[in-house]
Protein backbone atom coordinates (compact mmCIF):
# COMPACT_ATOMS: atom_id res chain seq x y z
CA UNK A 1 0.00 0.00 0.00
CA UNK A 2 1.53 3.56 -1.00
CA UNK A 3 2.32 5.82 2.07
CA UNK A 4 -0.43 8.29 0.49
CA UNK A 5 -2.84 5.94 1.14
CA UNK A 6 -2.65 4.76 4.07
CA UNK A 7 -2.01 8.49 5.39
CA UNK A 8 -5.36 9.33 3.87
CA UNK A 9 -6.94 5.84 5.16
CA UNK A 10 -5.99 6.92 9.19
CA UNK A 11 -7.25 10.44 8.33
CA UNK A 12 -10.44 8.90 7.44
CA UNK A 13 -10.09 6.55 10.73
CA UNK A 14 -9.72 9.68 12.77
CA UNK A 15 -13.09 11.34 11.12
CA UNK A 16 -14.81 7.93 12.39
CA UNK A 17 -13.47 8.84 15.52
CA UNK A 18 -14.71 12.30 15.91
CA UNK A 19 -18.26 11.07 13.91
CA UNK A 20 -18.17 8.42 17.73
CA UNK A 21 -17.96 11.28 20.08
CA UNK A 22 -20.16 13.69 18.05
CA UNK A 23 -23.17 10.50 18.63
CA UNK A 24 -23.13 11.21 22.14
CA UNK A 25 -24.86 14.18 21.97
CA UNK A 26 -27.89 12.24 22.63
CA UNK A 27 -28.61 9.06 23.24
CA UNK A 28 -30.45 8.47 20.53
CA UNK A 29 -27.20 8.44 17.69
CA UNK A 30 -25.10 7.61 20.62
CA UNK A 31 -25.45 3.95 19.87
CA UNK A 32 -24.59 4.66 15.68
CA UNK A 33 -21.47 6.81 17.27
CA UNK A 34 -20.27 3.71 19.34
CA UNK A 35 -20.27 1.71 15.81
CA UNK A 36 -17.93 4.82 14.02
CA UNK A 37 -15.60 4.28 16.78
CA UNK A 38 -15.39 0.70 15.72
CA UNK A 39 -15.24 1.29 12.17
CA UNK A 40 -12.54 4.10 12.63
CA UNK A 41 -10.39 1.32 15.07
CA UNK A 42 -10.80 -1.66 12.54
CA UNK A 43 -9.61 0.69 9.38
CA UNK A 44 -6.48 1.55 11.17
CA UNK A 45 -5.72 -1.61 12.70
CA UNK A 46 -6.18 -2.76 8.89
CA UNK A 47 -4.34 -0.29 6.99
CA UNK A 48 -0.99 -0.71 9.81
CA UNK A 49 -1.64 -4.56 8.72
CA UNK A 50 -1.20 -4.10 4.97
CA UNK A 51 1.68 -1.65 5.60
CA UNK A 52 3.98 -3.17 7.36
CA UNK A 53 6.47 -6.86 6.74
CA UNK A 54 4.56 -9.56 8.27
CA UNK A 55 6.79 -12.52 8.67
CA UNK A 56 5.14 -15.96 10.76
CA UNK A 57 6.62 -14.41 13.73
CA UNK A 58 4.88 -11.11 13.75
CA UNK A 59 1.91 -12.60 12.45
CA UNK A 60 1.76 -14.67 15.36
CA UNK A 61 2.41 -12.16 17.93
CA UNK A 62 -0.36 -10.10 16.63
CA UNK A 63 -3.40 -12.97 16.73
CA UNK A 64 -1.73 -14.14 19.64
CA UNK A 65 -1.83 -10.40 21.27
CA UNK A 66 -5.24 -9.64 19.78
CA UNK A 67 -6.60 -12.93 20.82
CA UNK A 68 -5.62 -12.70 24.40
CA UNK A 69 -6.41 -9.10 25.04
CA UNK A 70 -9.60 -9.04 23.43
CA UNK A 71 -10.95 -12.15 24.48
CA UNK A 72 -10.14 -10.68 28.56
CA UNK A 73 -11.72 -7.43 26.92
CA UNK A 74 -14.84 -8.97 26.14
CA UNK A 75 -15.26 -10.85 29.39
CA UNK A 76 -14.61 -7.91 31.78
CA UNK A 77 -17.11 -5.80 29.77
CA UNK A 78 -19.78 -8.36 29.63
CA UNK A 79 -19.01 -9.34 33.45
CA UNK A 80 -18.75 -6.05 34.95
CA UNK A 81 -21.38 -4.72 37.50
CA UNK A 82 -22.30 -1.08 36.54
CA UNK A 83 -21.62 0.39 39.86
CA UNK A 84 -17.89 -1.00 39.44
CA UNK A 85 -17.95 1.34 36.25
CA UNK A 86 -15.57 3.99 38.01
CA UNK A 87 -12.59 1.53 38.40
CA UNK A 88 -12.96 0.02 35.59
CA UNK A 89 -12.38 2.97 33.13
CA UNK A 90 -9.43 3.83 35.53
CA UNK A 91 -7.91 0.26 34.84
CA UNK A 92 -8.71 1.27 31.34
CA UNK A 93 -6.63 4.00 31.61
CA UNK A 94 -3.71 2.48 33.11
CA UNK A 95 -3.77 -0.02 30.26
CA UNK A 96 -3.29 3.04 27.34
CA UNK A 97 -0.67 4.55 29.38
CA UNK A 98 1.57 1.57 29.62
CA UNK A 99 1.11 0.90 26.21
CA UNK A 100 2.14 4.42 25.33
CA UNK A 101 5.31 3.51 27.37
CA UNK A 102 5.51 0.35 25.92
CA UNK A 103 4.98 1.43 22.47
CA UNK A 104 7.93 4.61 22.76
CA UNK A 105 10.38 1.96 24.40
CA UNK A 106 9.79 -0.53 20.96
CA UNK A 107 10.40 2.94 18.78
CA UNK A 108 13.65 3.82 20.97
CA UNK A 109 15.06 0.50 20.33
CA UNK A 110 14.08 -0.23 16.90
CA UNK A 111 13.91 3.04 15.62
CA UNK A 112 14.16 2.06 11.43
CA UNK A 113 10.63 0.31 12.26
CA UNK A 114 8.92 3.50 13.15
CA UNK A 115 10.67 5.42 9.79
CA UNK A 116 12.57 8.18 12.70
CA UNK A 117 15.68 6.79 12.32
CA UNK A 118 18.61 9.48 10.83
CA UNK A 119 21.39 8.77 8.10
CA UNK A 120 23.53 7.60 11.05
CA UNK A 121 21.25 5.17 12.74
CA UNK A 122 20.70 8.13 15.25
CA UNK A 123 17.00 9.34 16.25
CA UNK A 124 15.96 12.57 14.71
CA UNK A 125 16.26 15.11 18.49
CA UNK A 126 12.29 15.94 17.77
CA UNK A 127 11.18 12.17 17.39
CA UNK A 128 13.08 11.71 20.75
CA UNK A 129 11.32 14.63 22.30
CA UNK A 130 8.21 12.96 21.41
CA UNK A 131 9.46 10.02 23.21
CA UNK A 132 10.10 11.13 26.15
CA UNK A 133 6.64 13.03 26.03
CA UNK A 134 4.96 9.95 25.69
CA UNK A 135 6.64 7.55 27.82
CA UNK A 136 6.65 10.55 30.77
CA UNK A 137 2.56 11.06 30.34
CA UNK A 138 1.97 7.42 29.56
CA UNK A 139 3.94 6.70 33.01
CA UNK A 140 1.87 8.98 34.48
CA UNK A 141 -1.26 8.02 33.43
CA UNK A 142 -0.56 4.27 33.98
CA UNK A 143 0.72 4.66 37.80
CA UNK A 144 -2.13 7.54 38.38
CA UNK A 145 -4.81 4.89 37.47
CA UNK A 146 -3.75 2.40 39.01
CA UNK A 147 -3.87 4.29 42.52
CA UNK A 148 -6.96 5.25 41.21
CA UNK A 149 -8.88 2.27 40.79
CA UNK A 150 -7.32 0.97 44.17
CA UNK A 151 -9.79 3.97 45.47
CA UNK A 152 -12.04 3.55 43.92
CA UNK A 153 -11.85 -0.51 44.32
CA UNK A 154 -11.64 0.18 47.97
CA UNK A 155 -8.10 -1.80 47.79
CA UNK A 156 -6.72 1.27 49.61
CA UNK A 157 -8.50 3.86 51.21
CA UNK A 158 -9.83 7.11 50.33
CA UNK A 159 -8.81 9.09 52.27
CA UNK A 160 -5.83 11.37 51.24
CA UNK A 161 -2.26 10.48 51.88
CA UNK A 162 -0.38 13.24 52.78
CA UNK A 163 3.33 13.18 52.69
CA UNK A 164 5.50 15.69 53.83
CA UNK A 165 7.02 17.95 51.51
CA UNK A 166 4.92 16.63 48.96
CA UNK A 167 5.09 19.58 46.31
CA UNK A 168 9.03 19.78 46.77
CA UNK A 169 9.06 16.30 45.95
CA UNK A 170 6.69 16.66 42.82
CA UNK A 171 9.03 19.69 41.74
CA UNK A 172 12.21 17.90 41.96
CA UNK A 173 10.89 15.04 40.09
CA UNK A 174 9.84 17.40 37.72
CA UNK A 175 12.99 18.77 37.05
CA UNK A 176 14.60 15.63 36.84
CA UNK A 177 12.46 14.19 34.12
CA UNK A 178 12.91 17.47 32.27
CA UNK A 179 16.88 17.23 32.69
CA UNK A 180 16.61 13.62 31.45
CA UNK A 181 14.62 14.56 28.60
CA UNK A 182 17.24 17.29 27.52
CA UNK A 183 20.02 14.52 27.81
CA UNK A 184 17.94 11.99 26.07
CA UNK A 185 17.81 14.25 23.34
CA UNK A 186 21.38 15.26 23.34
CA UNK A 187 22.74 11.50 23.05
CA UNK A 188 21.09 11.37 19.79
CA UNK A 189 18.73 8.51 21.35
CA UNK A 190 21.99 6.20 22.79
CA UNK A 191 21.19 6.88 26.48
CA UNK A 192 18.84 4.17 26.81
CA UNK A 193 19.16 4.72 30.65
CA UNK A 194 18.09 7.85 30.64
CA UNK A 195 15.02 7.26 28.68
CA UNK A 196 13.95 4.62 31.42
CA UNK A 197 15.21 7.17 34.28
CA UNK A 198 11.89 9.29 32.72
CA UNK A 199 9.64 6.51 32.58
CA UNK A 200 10.70 5.47 36.15
CA UNK A 201 10.52 8.87 37.59
CA UNK A 202 7.29 9.12 36.04
CA UNK A 203 6.00 6.08 37.71
CA UNK A 204 6.88 7.54 40.89
CA UNK A 205 5.31 11.08 39.97
CA UNK A 206 1.84 9.49 38.74
CA UNK A 207 1.97 7.63 42.73
CA UNK A 208 2.58 11.37 44.23
CA UNK A 209 0.10 13.02 42.34
CA UNK A 210 -3.12 10.64 42.83
CA UNK A 211 -2.33 9.70 46.73
CA UNK A 212 -3.08 13.13 48.47
CA UNK A 213 -6.26 13.13 46.03
CA UNK A 214 -9.58 12.06 48.35
CA UNK A 215 -12.06 9.45 47.29
CA UNK A 216 -15.24 11.99 47.03
CA UNK A 217 -12.60 13.91 44.20
CA UNK A 218 -11.91 11.27 42.39
CA UNK A 219 -14.32 12.29 39.45
CA UNK A 220 -11.87 14.95 39.06
CA UNK A 221 -9.04 12.49 39.02
CA UNK A 222 -10.51 9.90 36.83
CA UNK A 223 -11.63 12.64 34.22
CA UNK A 224 -7.92 13.87 34.30
CA UNK A 225 -6.23 10.52 33.74
CA UNK A 226 -8.45 10.55 30.65
CA UNK A 227 -7.16 13.51 29.54
CA UNK A 228 -3.61 12.45 29.85
CA UNK A 229 -3.81 9.18 28.32
CA UNK A 230 -5.00 11.26 25.60
CA UNK A 231 -1.98 13.48 25.42
CA UNK A 232 0.67 10.56 25.94
CA UNK A 233 -1.17 9.09 22.82
CA UNK A 234 -1.05 12.39 20.47
CA UNK A 235 2.79 12.66 21.25
CA UNK A 236 3.30 9.30 19.88
CA UNK A 237 1.23 10.12 17.02
CA UNK A 238 3.72 12.78 16.51
CA UNK A 239 6.43 10.08 16.42
CA UNK A 240 4.88 7.57 14.39
CA UNK A 241 3.08 10.82 11.90
CA UNK A 242 0.23 8.83 12.40
CA UNK A 243 -3.10 10.84 11.83
CA UNK A 244 -5.75 8.80 13.59
CA UNK A 245 -3.30 8.95 16.28
CA UNK A 246 -3.41 12.46 16.16
CA UNK A 247 -6.69 13.22 15.89
CA UNK A 248 -7.62 10.54 18.88
CA UNK A 249 -5.43 12.00 21.26
CA UNK A 250 -6.69 15.77 20.93
CA UNK A 251 -10.06 14.53 21.15
CA UNK A 252 -9.51 12.13 24.34
CA UNK A 253 -7.12 14.69 24.99
CA UNK A 254 -9.52 18.03 25.40
CA UNK A 255 -12.57 15.48 26.06
CA UNK A 256 -10.50 14.85 29.78
CA UNK A 257 -10.29 18.49 30.31
CA UNK A 258 -13.28 19.54 29.62
CA UNK A 259 -14.62 16.73 31.84
CA UNK A 260 -12.14 18.12 34.73
CA UNK A 261 -13.63 21.32 34.52
CA UNK A 262 -16.93 20.09 34.35
CA UNK A 263 -16.26 18.46 37.84
CA UNK A 264 -14.25 21.43 38.96
CA UNK A 265 -16.81 23.27 38.71
CA UNK A 266 -19.38 21.51 40.31
CA UNK A 267 -17.54 21.70 43.43
CA UNK A 268 -16.75 25.02 42.93
CA UNK A 269 -13.31 24.27 43.21
CA UNK A 270 -10.18 24.92 41.70
CA UNK A 271 -8.26 22.51 39.01
CA UNK A 272 -5.30 23.13 41.09
CA UNK A 273 -6.56 22.99 44.48
CA UNK A 274 -8.02 19.21 43.84
CA UNK A 275 -4.69 18.03 42.10
CA UNK A 276 -2.88 19.84 45.41
CA UNK A 277 -4.85 17.45 47.18
CA UNK A 278 -5.54 17.23 50.77
CA UNK A 279 -9.07 18.01 51.02
CA UNK A 280 -11.01 16.50 53.99
CA UNK A 281 -8.28 17.51 56.37
CA UNK A 282 -9.26 21.22 56.62
CA UNK A 283 -12.88 20.51 57.55
CA UNK A 284 -12.32 20.17 61.59
CA UNK A 285 -13.03 23.06 62.54
CA UNK A 286 -16.66 23.00 60.98
CA UNK A 287 -17.52 19.29 62.39
CA UNK A 288 -16.33 20.68 65.81
CA UNK A 289 -19.41 22.93 65.84
CA UNK A 290 -21.61 19.72 66.30
CA UNK A 291 -25.01 19.28 65.74
CA UNK A 292 -26.69 22.22 65.43
CA UNK A 293 -30.22 20.81 66.83
CA UNK A 294 -32.34 17.47 66.69
CA UNK A 295 -33.17 16.29 63.93
CA UNK A 296 -36.48 14.19 63.32
CA UNK A 297 -36.83 10.85 62.27
CA UNK A 298 -39.10 8.97 60.61
CA UNK A 299 -39.94 5.43 58.93
CA UNK A 300 -40.45 3.99 55.53
CA UNK A 301 -44.27 3.93 56.37
CA UNK A 302 -44.56 7.97 57.17
CA UNK A 303 -42.16 8.37 53.95
CA UNK A 304 -44.73 6.23 52.16
CA UNK A 305 -47.61 7.64 52.94
CA UNK A 306 -46.48 11.56 52.24
CA UNK A 307 -45.37 10.60 49.16
CA UNK A 308 -48.27 8.97 47.84
CA UNK A 309 -50.55 11.47 48.59
CA UNK A 310 -48.03 14.16 46.96
CA UNK A 311 -48.27 15.75 43.31
CA UNK A 312 -44.66 16.02 42.40
CA UNK A 313 -41.62 13.73 44.02
CA UNK A 314 -38.02 14.84 43.14
CA UNK A 315 -35.67 12.10 43.77
CA UNK A 316 -32.06 13.00 44.23
CA UNK A 317 -29.89 10.22 44.19
CA UNK A 318 -25.64 10.22 45.38
CA UNK A 319 -23.32 7.95 45.88
CA UNK A 320 -24.55 6.24 48.80
CA UNK A 321 -27.25 4.88 46.19
CA UNK A 322 -24.35 3.41 44.20
CA UNK A 323 -22.93 1.83 47.34
CA UNK A 324 -25.99 -0.22 48.58
CA UNK A 325 -27.29 -0.58 44.60
CA UNK A 326 -30.55 0.74 45.34
CA UNK A 327 -31.18 1.97 42.09
CA UNK A 328 -33.09 -0.80 41.54
CA UNK A 329 -35.44 -0.81 44.36
CA UNK A 330 -35.84 2.87 43.78
CA UNK A 331 -37.21 2.86 40.50
CA UNK A 332 -39.71 0.14 41.74
CA UNK A 333 -40.72 2.96 44.48
CA UNK A 334 -40.84 5.41 41.86
CA UNK A 335 -43.09 3.16 39.57
CA UNK A 336 -45.65 2.64 42.39
CA UNK A 337 -45.47 6.25 42.67
CA UNK A 338 -46.10 7.05 39.29
CA UNK A 339 -49.25 4.58 39.26
CA UNK A 340 -50.81 6.26 41.63
CA UNK A 341 -50.44 9.47 39.95
CA UNK A 342 -47.39 11.13 41.22
CA UNK A 343 -45.37 13.20 38.96
CA UNK A 344 -41.36 11.34 39.78
CA UNK A 345 -38.74 13.40 38.31
CA UNK A 346 -34.61 12.38 38.88
CA UNK A 347 -32.34 15.56 39.85
CA UNK A 348 -27.94 14.99 39.23
CA UNK A 349 -25.71 16.84 40.61
CA UNK A 350 -22.52 17.03 38.94
CA UNK A 351 -20.10 15.36 41.11
CA UNK A 352 -22.78 12.47 42.94
CA UNK A 353 -21.08 9.86 42.96
CA UNK A 354 -17.74 8.86 41.92
CA UNK A 355 -17.12 9.78 37.80
CA UNK A 356 -18.73 12.24 35.51
CA UNK A 357 -22.34 10.54 34.55
CA UNK A 358 -22.10 7.79 37.48
CA UNK A 359 -25.63 8.51 38.62
CA UNK A 360 -27.08 8.73 34.99
CA UNK A 361 -25.71 5.21 34.12
CA UNK A 362 -27.25 3.38 36.99
CA UNK A 363 -30.40 4.85 37.00
CA UNK A 364 -30.28 3.63 33.52
CA UNK A 365 -29.33 0.38 34.53
CA UNK A 366 -32.59 0.45 36.54
CA UNK A 367 -34.54 1.08 33.57
CA UNK A 368 -35.24 4.79 34.29
CA UNK A 369 -36.01 6.75 31.10
CA UNK A 370 -33.83 9.15 30.59
CA UNK A 371 -36.25 11.85 29.93
CA UNK A 372 -36.90 11.82 33.80
CA UNK A 373 -34.08 12.36 34.47
CA UNK A 374 -32.59 16.13 34.92
CA UNK A 375 -28.81 18.01 35.33
CA UNK A 376 -28.99 20.18 38.10
CA UNK A 377 -29.37 23.83 36.19
CA UNK A 378 -32.65 22.31 34.60
CA UNK A 379 -34.31 21.12 37.36
CA UNK A 380 -33.22 23.55 40.07
CA UNK A 381 -36.16 25.75 40.01
CA UNK A 382 -38.73 23.10 40.17
CA UNK A 383 -38.15 22.15 44.12
CA UNK A 384 -39.86 25.24 44.98
CA UNK A 385 -43.14 23.04 43.29
CA UNK A 386 -42.08 20.18 44.51
CA UNK A 387 -43.84 18.19 47.49
CA UNK A 388 -41.30 15.80 48.35
CA UNK A 389 -37.45 15.75 47.61
CA UNK A 390 -36.18 12.47 48.65
CA UNK A 391 -32.79 12.40 49.10
CA UNK A 392 -31.27 9.07 48.99
CA UNK A 393 -27.26 8.57 49.26
CA UNK A 394 -26.25 11.94 48.49
CA UNK A 395 -25.53 14.73 51.04
CA UNK A 396 -23.02 17.67 50.35
CA UNK A 397 -24.40 18.38 47.35
CA UNK A 398 -27.58 19.30 49.20
CA UNK A 399 -26.24 21.12 51.91
CA UNK A 400 -27.44 25.01 52.52
CA UNK A 401 -24.74 26.36 53.85
CA UNK A 402 -22.80 26.23 50.49
CA UNK A 403 -25.44 29.66 49.15
CA UNK A 404 -26.16 30.77 52.94
CA UNK A 405 -22.76 30.03 55.27
CA UNK A 406 -19.49 31.77 53.84
CA UNK A 407 -17.61 30.71 56.75
CA UNK A 408 -18.71 26.49 55.28
CA UNK A 409 -15.68 24.99 53.23
CA UNK A 410 -18.08 24.69 50.56
CA UNK A 411 -19.41 27.67 50.24
CA UNK A 412 -20.36 28.62 46.78
CA UNK A 413 -21.01 25.18 45.45
CA UNK A 414 -23.94 25.23 43.42
CA UNK A 415 -26.24 22.77 45.28
CA UNK A 416 -29.43 21.33 44.88
CA UNK A 417 -32.33 23.64 46.42
CA UNK A 418 -34.00 20.38 48.16
CA UNK A 419 -34.66 22.30 51.10
CA UNK A 420 -37.23 24.47 48.86
CA UNK A 421 -39.53 21.34 48.90
CA UNK A 422 -42.17 20.88 51.29
CA UNK A 423 -41.16 18.31 52.77
CA UNK A 424 -37.59 16.99 52.76
CA UNK A 425 -36.89 13.08 53.35
CA UNK A 426 -33.01 12.43 54.24
CA UNK A 427 -32.30 8.38 53.18
CA UNK A 428 -29.04 8.20 55.12
CA UNK A 429 -26.90 5.51 56.93
CA UNK A 430 -26.79 7.57 59.88
CA UNK A 431 -26.30 11.63 61.12
CA UNK A 432 -22.90 12.01 60.34
CA UNK A 433 -21.20 14.59 58.14
CA UNK A 434 -20.44 14.26 54.35
CA UNK A 435 -16.76 13.78 52.89
CA UNK A 436 -15.49 16.80 53.30
CA UNK A 437 -16.53 16.62 57.47
CA UNK A 438 -19.19 19.70 56.96
CA UNK A 439 -22.48 19.33 59.08
CA UNK A 440 -25.11 19.86 56.73
CA UNK A 441 -27.73 21.85 58.57
CA UNK A 442 -30.53 20.80 56.55
CA UNK A 443 -31.18 17.30 58.80
CA UNK A 444 -32.29 20.02 61.63
CA UNK A 445 -35.40 21.68 59.72
CA UNK A 446 -38.77 21.38 60.68
CA UNK A 447 -39.70 20.19 56.90
CA UNK A 448 -36.86 16.97 57.03
CA UNK A 449 -37.05 13.96 57.83
CA UNK A 450 -34.07 11.67 58.39
CA UNK A 451 -34.73 8.28 57.04
CA UNK A 452 -32.10 6.05 58.75
CA UNK A 453 -30.95 2.84 57.39
CA UNK A 454 -29.10 1.50 54.40
CA UNK A 455 -30.53 2.80 50.44
CA UNK A 456 -31.23 -0.24 49.17
CA UNK A 457 -33.32 -1.98 52.35
CA UNK A 458 -34.96 1.52 53.52
CA UNK A 459 -36.43 1.74 49.53
CA UNK A 460 -37.52 -1.53 49.60
CA UNK A 461 -39.10 -1.01 52.94
CA UNK A 462 -41.07 1.93 51.30
CA UNK A 463 -42.16 -0.20 48.37
CA UNK A 464 -43.64 -2.57 50.88
CA UNK A 465 -45.47 0.53 52.52
CA UNK A 466 -46.93 1.51 49.33
CA UNK A 467 -48.15 -1.85 48.05
CA UNK B 1 11.42 30.33 1.87
CA UNK B 2 12.88 27.11 2.35
CA UNK B 3 9.96 24.57 2.99
CA UNK B 4 7.55 23.88 5.65
CA UNK B 5 8.81 21.08 8.10
CA UNK B 6 6.14 18.06 7.93
CA UNK B 7 6.11 18.34 11.72
CA UNK B 8 4.68 21.54 11.49
CA UNK B 9 1.58 19.78 9.37
CA UNK B 10 0.92 17.47 12.16
CA UNK B 11 1.42 20.51 15.02
CA UNK B 12 -1.57 21.76 12.99
CA UNK B 13 -3.53 18.91 12.45
CA UNK B 14 -3.37 18.41 16.04
CA UNK B 15 -4.42 21.98 16.93
CA UNK B 16 -7.15 21.53 14.77
CA UNK B 17 -8.16 18.11 16.43
CA UNK B 18 -7.93 19.62 19.79
CA UNK B 19 -10.58 22.85 18.44
CA UNK B 20 -12.43 19.40 16.94
CA UNK B 21 -12.84 17.86 20.12
CA UNK B 22 -13.27 20.75 22.47
CA UNK B 23 -16.60 21.62 20.62
CA UNK B 24 -17.28 17.96 20.18
CA UNK B 25 -17.33 17.35 23.70
CA UNK B 26 -19.27 20.36 25.06
CA UNK B 27 -22.16 18.82 22.79
CA UNK B 28 -22.25 15.69 25.05
CA UNK B 29 -25.13 15.39 27.08
CA UNK B 30 -24.01 15.18 30.84
CA UNK B 31 -26.51 11.99 31.06
CA UNK B 32 -23.71 10.42 28.26
CA UNK B 33 -20.71 11.11 30.43
CA UNK B 34 -19.36 8.25 31.66
CA UNK B 35 -19.83 6.47 28.44
CA UNK B 36 -18.07 9.13 26.99
CA UNK B 37 -14.90 8.42 29.22
CA UNK B 38 -15.62 4.53 28.12
CA UNK B 39 -15.91 5.38 24.60
CA UNK B 40 -12.33 7.75 24.56
CA UNK B 41 -10.58 4.91 26.31
CA UNK B 42 -11.62 2.58 23.44
CA UNK B 43 -10.48 5.20 20.50
CA UNK B 44 -6.90 5.77 22.61
CA UNK B 45 -6.26 2.65 22.38
CA UNK B 46 -5.42 3.29 18.39
CA UNK B 47 -1.96 3.53 20.17
CA UNK B 48 -2.21 -0.43 18.87
CA UNK B 49 -1.34 1.13 15.60
CA UNK B 50 2.72 2.15 17.30
CA UNK B 51 2.37 -2.03 18.43
CA UNK B 52 1.66 -3.16 15.56
CA UNK B 53 4.86 -1.60 14.07
CA UNK B 54 6.91 -2.75 17.22
CA UNK B 55 5.83 -6.23 16.81
CA UNK B 56 6.70 -6.33 12.79
CA UNK B 57 10.30 -4.62 13.40
CA UNK B 58 12.99 -6.52 11.82
CA UNK B 59 16.87 -6.20 12.07
CA UNK B 60 17.53 -6.00 8.56
CA UNK B 61 15.30 -2.77 8.26
CA UNK B 62 16.93 0.00 8.48
CA UNK B 63 20.47 -1.34 6.24
CA UNK B 64 23.64 -0.90 7.35
CA UNK B 65 22.84 2.05 9.55
CA UNK B 66 20.69 0.14 11.37
CA UNK B 67 23.32 -2.45 12.50
CA UNK B 68 25.62 0.22 13.33
CA UNK B 69 22.83 1.35 15.58
CA UNK B 70 23.23 -2.37 17.35
CA UNK B 71 19.15 -2.81 16.28
CA UNK B 72 19.91 -6.47 15.70
CA UNK B 73 18.92 -6.66 19.70
CA UNK B 74 16.61 -3.85 19.60
CA UNK B 75 14.30 -5.36 16.71
CA UNK B 76 14.15 -8.47 19.07
CA UNK B 77 13.30 -6.29 22.03
CA UNK B 78 10.94 -4.12 20.40
CA UNK B 79 9.03 -7.26 19.22
CA UNK B 80 8.52 -8.61 22.74
CA UNK B 81 7.32 -4.57 23.83
CA UNK B 82 4.86 -4.50 21.20
CA UNK B 83 3.32 -7.24 21.69
CA UNK B 84 2.79 -6.83 25.22
CA UNK B 85 0.78 -3.12 24.09
CA UNK B 86 -0.70 -4.94 21.64
CA UNK B 87 -2.69 -7.13 24.31
CA UNK B 88 -2.88 -4.10 26.38
CA UNK B 89 -4.36 -2.61 23.73
CA UNK B 90 -6.66 -5.06 22.87
CA UNK B 91 -8.16 -5.64 26.46
CA UNK B 92 -9.56 -1.45 26.21
CA UNK B 93 -10.34 -1.77 22.43
CA UNK B 94 -12.44 -4.73 23.24
CA UNK B 95 -13.69 -4.28 26.71
CA UNK B 96 -13.93 -0.31 25.91
CA UNK B 97 -16.10 -0.49 23.14
CA UNK B 98 -18.39 -3.32 24.36
CA UNK B 99 -18.67 -1.71 27.64
CA UNK B 100 -20.00 1.38 25.99
CA UNK B 101 -22.84 -0.61 23.82
CA UNK B 102 -23.62 -2.33 26.77
CA UNK B 103 -24.23 0.87 28.79
CA UNK B 104 -25.63 2.95 25.97
CA UNK B 105 -28.51 0.19 25.33
CA UNK B 106 -29.73 0.88 28.48
CA UNK B 107 -30.22 4.24 28.06
CA UNK B 108 -33.89 4.43 26.86
CA UNK B 109 -36.74 6.81 26.43
CA UNK B 110 -40.60 6.84 28.40
CA UNK B 111 -42.89 4.37 26.96
CA UNK B 112 -45.78 6.27 26.09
Amino acid sequence: MSANLAALLYLGSGILFIMALRGLSSPETARQGNFFGMAGMAIAIVTTLLAVNLDFLSIVLIIGGVAIGGVAGAVIAKRIPMTAMPQLVAAFHSLVGLAAVLVAAAALYAPEAFHIAGPLGNLKTLSLLELALGTAIGAITFSGSVIAFAKLNGNMSGAPILLPARHLINIGLGVFIVIMIAFLMASGGDAKLAFWLITITAFIVGVTLIIPIGGADMPVVVSMLNSYSGWAAAALGFTLENTALLVTGALVGSSGAILSYIMCKGMNRSFISVILGGFGETGDAAADAGPQGTAKQGSAEDAAFVMKNAGKVIIVPGYGMAVAQAQHALKEMADILKEEGVDVAYAIHPVAGRMPGHMNVLLAEAQVPYDEVFELEDINSDFANADVAFVIGANDVTNPAAEDDPSSPIYGMPVLQVWKARTVFFVKRSLGSGYAGVENPLFFRDNTMMLLGDAKKMAESIVKSLE
Amino acid sequence: MEAVDPVIFRLAIFVLAVFVGYYVVWSVTPALHTPLMAVTNAISSVIIVGALLAATATAGGGGEAAVAAGSEGGAGFSRFLGFIAIILASVNIFGGFLVTQRMLAMYKKKER
